[in-house]
């Protein structure tokens, strides 16, 4: 699980540009919108591409996206429950 | 409504791994790519704004040329802030176009993404800008074979004389393939330099 999280850190650094921010700043329990890293809703849309194209899981009500999205800890719990590969 | 000649206030030039505000060289790295020269004039240039780096190359290129000419204006309570947008350019977003075609080409690997998708317009740069300096103003971005000066003069012309503006900040911002150019110049009723098309092409080619 441990791997994961670092694993789903380092996604969200590259593929959201996130340029200015280190991997050890972001905790586990940090909220990943509004007064945490701050994402925004393109952002929300790009992490649910990322869930479908690198662990297989389709989220078909984006709405879905709100909770799954709020952490890493949370992020990392759902995609070990749901992944495909 | 009765308006003085107007001048071109400042003017700002991005090409060849330079700045230029004016004529005076601000930045210059000769030893990288786009990619890494316009993420180190940024950091240069003390823009500080996180969401630069989610913008694509276009939008990069007209943000921090206008950031350059707008943030003093900015930060300063005096200063007009009914500042007009009037950009141009040839290739339109194509570079952007050309990275989203790449991620739906293949249908068995078909994940657009929505961060690419979202600058398949040019226009996106002046909205990038606009909310950057809290801009409600007029903003058109066309597109020309070529540097068009005599259209951007009697655009900023006719915005500024009819009182939809109180300045104009025109030009012209180009990314293709490994090419890019940026030359933006701010039209208002305070500066040294006549507002005609003779100078605006002469500003645009002594780059």
């Amino acid at each position: 699980m441990s791997d994961l999280k670092q694993e789903l850190k380092e996604k969200i650094i590259t593929q959201l540009n996130l340029e200015d921010i280190a991997i050890d700043e972001i905790a586990d329990n940090d909220s990943l919108f509004g007064d945490g890293l701050g994402l925004d809703s393109i952002d929300a849309l790009e992490l649910i591409v990322m869930l479908d194209k690198d662990y297989g899981i389709k989220l078909t009500d984006p709405k879905e996206g709100k909770k799954i999205f709020e952490s890493i800890e949370v992020m990392a719990n759902y995609i070990t429950k749901h992944r495909t590969k | 409504m009765k308006v003085e000649q107007l001048k071109i206030k400042e003017y700002c030039s991005i090409f060849n791994n330079k700045v230029m505000l004016n004529e005076q060289l601000i930045f210059e790295n000769q030893e990288t790519d786009f990619s890494s020269f316009i993420k180190l004039a940024y950091k240069k240039l003390d823009t500080n704004y996180p969401k630069f780096f989610k913008m694509d190359d276009l939008s990069k290129l007209g943000f921090l040329a206008a950031d350059i000419l707008l943030k003093p204006i900015s930060s300063d309570s005096e200063r007009p802030k009914n500042i007009a947008l009037a950009f141009s350019n040839s290739a339109s977003s194509l570079e952007t176009d050309r990275k989203h075609q790449n991620s739906i080409v293949d249908k068995e690997n078909y994940f657009p993404s929505p961060a690419i998708f979202v600058y398949t317009l040019p226009n996106i740069c002046l909205g990038e800008i606009s909310i950057r300096h809290k801009l409600y103003s007029e903003n058109s971005f066309f597109i020309f074979n070529h540097f068009n000066a005599g259209y951007l003069y009697d655009y900023a012309t006719c915005l500024i004389k009819t009182g939809k503006a109180d300045e104009v900040l025109c030009g012209w911002i180009n990314r293709d393939a490994d090419d890019y150019e940026a030359f933006l110049y701010l039209v208002s009723t305070e500066g040294s330099i006549a507002h005609n098309k003779e100078e605006i092409i002469k500003l645009y080619t002594r780059k």
